[in-house]
């Protein structure tokens, strides 16, 4: 179990990590200019509409648009945060509970 | 799999609201009478819905060169079923849409069908299927949430060919355009996101054995534990 769960740990990183090496930034779309290197696939699909359908002009404006990209990242960090919290509250509760209920000497109560 | 503000006509905007909404009162319903009848619930219910906090906020890197981020929906429509995924799902896209100009209050119906409604339904359906055939519950969870979430995108995919159909190829060359943008980029995060999915599972079925076991779904699974 605890091999298997550093395993799995090892896995997710790598996939995370490796296409930073390894791939490349995506290729031009006809008539615009290369995407920046991991950009968001969100902002390429934006592009595809404009070479798609040319003509189209959106028709909405976001409401509010974070001031810069360091305001969006503090959003984004905020939403991350406040997951990681919970799920950080729920991790140490529930082992605190289980070692309580045994009342064993800790054993290593690390599984996540 | 987010559609930017203002991308998609109105007609398609307004339709697909149209279908999410009553996806949306249905689970609020189900969320409401599921807390009700077990309100010891309610923590691992606030677990799922942080896991889509948490995992729809980070954009990971992938291998066609541009970013992407997993949904987080599958872990709680395993645990409490597809509709209570929606309400958290959508929460999630509001907070995104008003806050982050990610995502958009014109393409929030759209973008709730693909990422609270499909992902959250198709992962249910997945591990329902699987468990049925006798697979390990860290097999069926990691399929689970790994085709929902490139269910979701491949749902994106649909609605913004559906919108803007290729004027040579029509849907059919327009979605393999957007496939190729989404889909593709989503392999390793779907990936990633079905390994977290277990991590967390197995997680619970060591620290909240007794609630596991009372919840409908996951009893599915005969625990072969990870």
């Amino acid at each position: 179990m605890k091999v298997r769960t550093g395993l799995t740990w090892a896995a997710i990183i790598l996939l995370t990590v490796l296409p930073l090496w390894f791939a490349a930034a995506p290729p031009a779309e006809p008539g615009s200019a290369a995407p920046a290197a991991f950009s968001g696939a969100d902002a390429h699909a934006q592009q595809a509409i404009g070479t798609i359908a040319p003509n189209y002009k959106p028709w909405f404006a976001p409401l509010f648009e974070p001031p810069s990209g360091e305001i969006a990242s503090l959003l984004f960090a905020l939403q991350a945060a406040l997951g990681a919290g919970v799920i950080g509250f729920w991790l140490g509760m529930s082992v605190a509970r289980e070692r309580e209920r045994k009342h064993a000497p800790e054993r290593d109560a690390n599984a996540d | 799999m987010h559609i930017m503000e203002g991308f998609l006509p109105p007609a398609h905007a307004l339709g697909w609201a149209a279908v999410s909404i009553p996806f949306l009162a249905w689970g609020l319903r189900s969320m409401a009478r599921g807390l009700q009848a077990h309100p010891e619930r309610r923590m691992l219910l606030g677990v799922a819905s942080a896991f889509a906090f948490l995992l729809s906020a980070l954009k990971l890197p992938s291998v066609t060169g541009s970013c992407s981020h997993p949904t987080g929906v599958g872990l709680g429509a395993l645990l409490f079923g597809p509709a209570a995924m929606v309400p958290v799902g959508f929460v999630v896209l509001l907070f995104q849409a008003l806050l982050l100009a990610h995502g958009g209050v014109t393409t929030l119906g759209a973008n709730v069908f693909s990422m609270a409604v499909v992902g959250p339904f198709v992962s249910y359906g997945v591990f329902r299927a699987l468990a049925a055939l006798g697979l390990s519950r860290s097999v069926a969870v990691f399929m689970a949430a790994c085709l929902g979430d490139l269910a979701t995108y491949l749902t994106t995919s649909a609605q913004l060919a559906w919108a803007f159909p290729d004027p040579v190829g029509g849907f059919s060359a327009s979605f393999s355009k957007f496939a190729g943008i989404f889909a593709l980029t989503q392999l390793p995060i779907a990936v990633s996101e079905g390994l977290l999915t277990v991590l967390v599972v197995n997680a619970m079925a060591r620290f909240n054995a007794h609630e596991l076991r009372l919840l409908p779904v996951m009893a599915l699974a005969k625990g072969k534990a990870a």
